[in-house]
């Protein structure tokens, strides 16, 4: 019907409505940028360029894991609140626990932090694949559980290096300067890159990525396949959830500390970053190479707006209207 | 091709009861590979309950399956698959994924449960595969394309792409070419005598259009009330007039006594109506005050999509549409209710009613600024209060007006539907299939109701497929077949086989 159509305005509306459904993402982030390079010349340098990237990161990191419950067409809303408990549970290993004073206590802390993160998809998929309660919802329930869990464990405050314990001592343990490289540039990017990487390759190339895709399309279509429905949506909430704490540690490599919910404000960013990322290149489906095209928009866009001078409490007004286009563009053509 | 061998499926003596029914008597059945055999019966005749026998989906049969001459029992869907029998159902949405490629639709099969310990996905190999599938079928679907930008007819070859993957022997269609057009549904045919005559499989062929049977097929197994009734070659000296004889059996008879009402003035006239989408074309009609005018049609015939395009639901594309006198072109329900219009719609529990609501909610939800109060509010009362007026005057059965709908029998809830629109004061009634799913009780009740319409000088359009209600209750009715209106007959004046003749595209 959509061609008829076409035919009687003479050009082809559709084609143009195509183009912009398929690169709107990409072409507002390309205007963006030559805006802001225009109007402010400190935009477009290389320190400024890095700014942007840092901030990205983690944002990314943590809206790939959104990105693969989205997949299987769930949405994983804890991710904020796994990124908190993350840091929070690694800088109490650095700083209570001293584990940080050797590089593979460095190591141990950062495995045991995601081991003890898991707690967070066990609760997930234990409330959605079992209990069958709508994603959105048991996600919501974890979000609170977790913002309190790392509140609760962390005694109430935040974790820093010399902090007063409970009991009035000092806590002697330091946050090891390999781990605060990681969260600097250049190896933050590798890492953000890397990650991004894997779960391309992950979503696309293997057949456990394909599985997830087809679960999220139509799960009856792909039990029937012989697919195990169930253990797909669960291995897309631990998947998200590892992702989720390698952010929240991240965050803390970055800043050298835990603070109280350090991590809920990255929930939005990448709720936006992960269903900007569908539209791009009209894919239509949660992916990560579009999930960092988002997350870079969103990026460019806060950076720019901050740089002329726009206070940081409108920023949000921008930011919001940019996220209402960018749905837009993905459902409006929708039937 | 490669496999030339005969194999020949034979079910005997199958029977098969759901709790309360014997859906299925002592059916045979016999399929040979290479022969494209019709299955013919009205609706409810067992023809998809005997299927899905084969099909594995209803395991608890009673009866013996063999293959050529072995014994095989078919208790679960991967039972038939493996015997080779694949089963498209109509509705091929259910088992496509949206949004992949046509590539992994067609080898979802294949990537589920023969990769083993392979991790990484070839997608040269898949798209080679699907490709050769589709080559296979004569059919060139671009297979990096999305299932959710392909057409009906190009998902269901899809589907067929992935059952002949399967190394299939036994192919069962069921009503494939109800939602296609007419070119769509030859270049079906091809692939299907494609796949009978050259690539040695057998299909079963369910279709209510019996005119086609005549093109394709070359057996016809002919079902009634669970039973076979006849199974025969298709020869040029049989009839569409011979097998809607065996289809009916025994005229039986349930008549209904219909009040005689004076028709009087024209208050709906429809000239030349076309849906945006062609889904209904061309279509006269004229309903009086005072008459009942039937849409007789088979499933699919589009008598739904008249209904709604009469509502405002689908949109015009042509046409012109007068309702007492004035012109009438709704662009939304909400437009059409305004001027007088009301529809009870087929798809009762998704459409007509809130189920998670009380009785007096549904019924007075299309007309509840009359019920409001002094102060404007909504007033519980007033609404209870026609309610339970209501519900006296429909019989409708219920504890109270309370009474959450969700929690009544199906022919009531048709009655709350019918009982919002009686409090609306509509000048002309539409009903689609609204004994669908209702028992014998309850359709007399709907049909008294009816009745009480048409007395009170309303006008009523009645669509259905089960024509024995449309020549008990309607004056006059349009037989439509393909989205078009084929024959307008007077009810005194026609019988079931005539009804049935023009809707199964009869000429």
């Amino acid at each position: 019907m959509g061609k008829e159509l076409d035919r009687n305005i003479g050009i082809p509306k559709g084609a143009v409505m195509d183009f912009i459904t398929k690169w709107g993402t990409l072409l507002t982030i390309a205007v963006l940028f030559i805006a802001f390079s225009v109007t402010m010349p400190t935009f477009f340098s290389a320190p400024n360029i890095i700014t942007i990237v840092r901030a990205v990161c983690i944002v990314t990191i943590i809206a790939i894991g959104m990105t693969i419950s989205l997949t299987v067409s769930g949405m994983d809303l804890s991710v904020g609140s796994t990124a908190t408990f993350a840091n929070t549970v690694v800088m109490t290993f650095f700083v209570w626990f001293q584990l940080g004073s050797t590089p593979w206590g460095m190591a141990l802390s950062i495995v045991m932090t995601i081991i003890i993160c898991l707690a967070v998809a066990l609760i997930n998929s234990l409330l959605i694949v079992k209990l069958k309660i709508p994603d959105m919802l048991a996600t919501l329930s974890t979000m609170f559980m977790f913002e309190g869990v790392a509140m609760t464990y962390a005694g109430g405050g935040a974790i820093n290096e010399n902090m007063r314990r409970p009991d009035g001592s000092t806590a002697l343990g330091k946050v090891p300067q390999l781990f605060r490289t990681i969260g600097r540039e250049p190896w933050i990017i590798v890492v953000m890159l890397v990650l991004v990487l894997l779960v391309f390759v992950f979503l696309t190339y293997t057949k456990h990525g394909r599985y997830m895709y087809a679960v999220g399309g139509n799960p009856e279509a792909a039990k029937l396949s012989g697919i195990n429905v169930k253990k797909y949506r669960t291995l897309a909430y631990v998947m998200s959830t590892i992702l989720a704490s390698i952010g929240g540690m991240m965050i803390g490599a970055r800043v050298g500390n835990a603070q109280i919910n350090s991590g809920s404000s990255y929930l939005m960013g990448a709720v936006a970053a992960a269903h900007i990322g569908m539209s791009v290149a009209g894919i239509g489906r949660p992916n990560a190479l579009g999930t960092l095209a988002g997350a870079i928009l969103i990026g460019v866009l806060e950076n720019g707006l901050i740089m002329a001078s726009v206070p940081y409490y409108a920023v949000n007004i921008f930011k919001g209207a940019v996220l209402a286009i960018a749905l837009a563009l993905n459902y409006a053509r929708k039937k | 091709m490669e496999n030339t061998a005969k194999t020949t499926l034979t079910m005997r003596n199958i029977s098969i009861a759901f709790p309360g029914v014997k859906a299925l008597t002592d059916v045979d059945f016999e399929l040979k590979s290479g022969e494209i055999r019709a299955l013919i019966g009205a609706n409810g005749a067992g023809k998809s309950t005997l299927m899905k026998v084969l099909s594995g989906v209803n395991t608890h049969y009673d009866g013996q399956i063999h293959l050529d001459g072995l014994p095989v029992e078919i208790r679960s869907p991967k039972a038939a698959k493996e015997l080779g029998i694949e089963i498209v159902y109509q509705e091929v949405d259910v088992a496509l994924v949206p949004h992949l490629t046509v590539a992994e639709n067609i080898m979802l099969n294949h990537l589920a449960n023969n990769m083993g310990r392979t991790q990484i996905v070839d997608w040269h190999m898949v798209r080679k595969s699907a490709r050769e599938a589709l080559g296979r079928l004569h059919m060139n679907i671009d297979v990096r394309k999305r299932v959710s930008d392909l057409s009906l007819a190009e998902k269901q070859m899809v589907l067929i792409a992935r059952a002949v993957l399967e190394k299939c022997k036994f192919l069962i269609l069921d009503e494939p070419t109800a939602p296609l057009s007419n070119t769509e549904t030859q270049v079906f045919f091809d692939v299907v005598r494609h796949l009978a005559h050259d690539e040695n499989v057998g299909v079963v062929f369910i279709s209510h259009r019996l005119a086609e049977l005549f093109e394709i097929c070359e057996h016809i197994t002919i079902m009634k009330d669970g039973m076979v009734v006849k199974d025969m070659q298709i020869t040029p000296e049989l009839t569409i007039g011979q097998i809607v004889e065996y289809m009916l059996g025994r005229k039986f008879d349930e008549t209904y006594p219909k009040t005689i009402v004076p028709i009087g003035e024209v208050v709906l006239e429809v000239q030349d109506l076309t849906e945006r989408e062609n889904r209904v074309q061309e279509v006269n009609m004229t309903v009086r005050h005072g008459e009942i005018v039937a849409l007789a049609g088979l499933v699919g015939a589009g008598k739904t999509e008249l209904c709604k395009l009469l509502f405002g639901a689908y949109r015009r594309q042509s046409g012109v549409t007068t309702l007492g006198g004035k012109m009438f072109h709704p662009k939304n329900p909400t437009q059409a209710v305004a001027a007088g219009l009301a529809l009870v719609p087929e798809e009762r529990r998704k459409e007509g009613v809130l189920v998670g609501d009380p009785v007096y909610a549904n019924v007075t939800v299309s007309s509840l600024p009359k019920f409001l109060n002094k102060l404007h509010f909504v007033s519980k009362r007033l609404q209870r209060k026609a309610t339970r007026s209501q519900i006296t005057a429909l019989g409708i059965k219920t504890p109270s007006e309370n009474q959450l709908v969700a929690n009544l029998s199906g022919g009531n809830q048709q009655k709350v539907v019918v009982g919002k629109w009686l409090l609306s004061d509509a000048e002309v009634y539409i009903f689609d299939e609204p004994t669908k799913g209702v028992d014998v009780g309850a359709k007399r009740d709907i049909f008294e109701l009816i009745d009480g319409l048409v007395s009170q000088g309303k006008g009523v359009i009645y669509a259905s497929c089960d024509y024995q209600e449309i020549l008990a209750i309607a004056d006059r009715a349009y037989i439509m077949y393909d989205g078009r209106i084929v024959k307008e007959v007077a009810i005194p004046e026609t019988d079931e086989k005539e009804l049935l003749y023009y809707s199964t595209g009869g000429k």
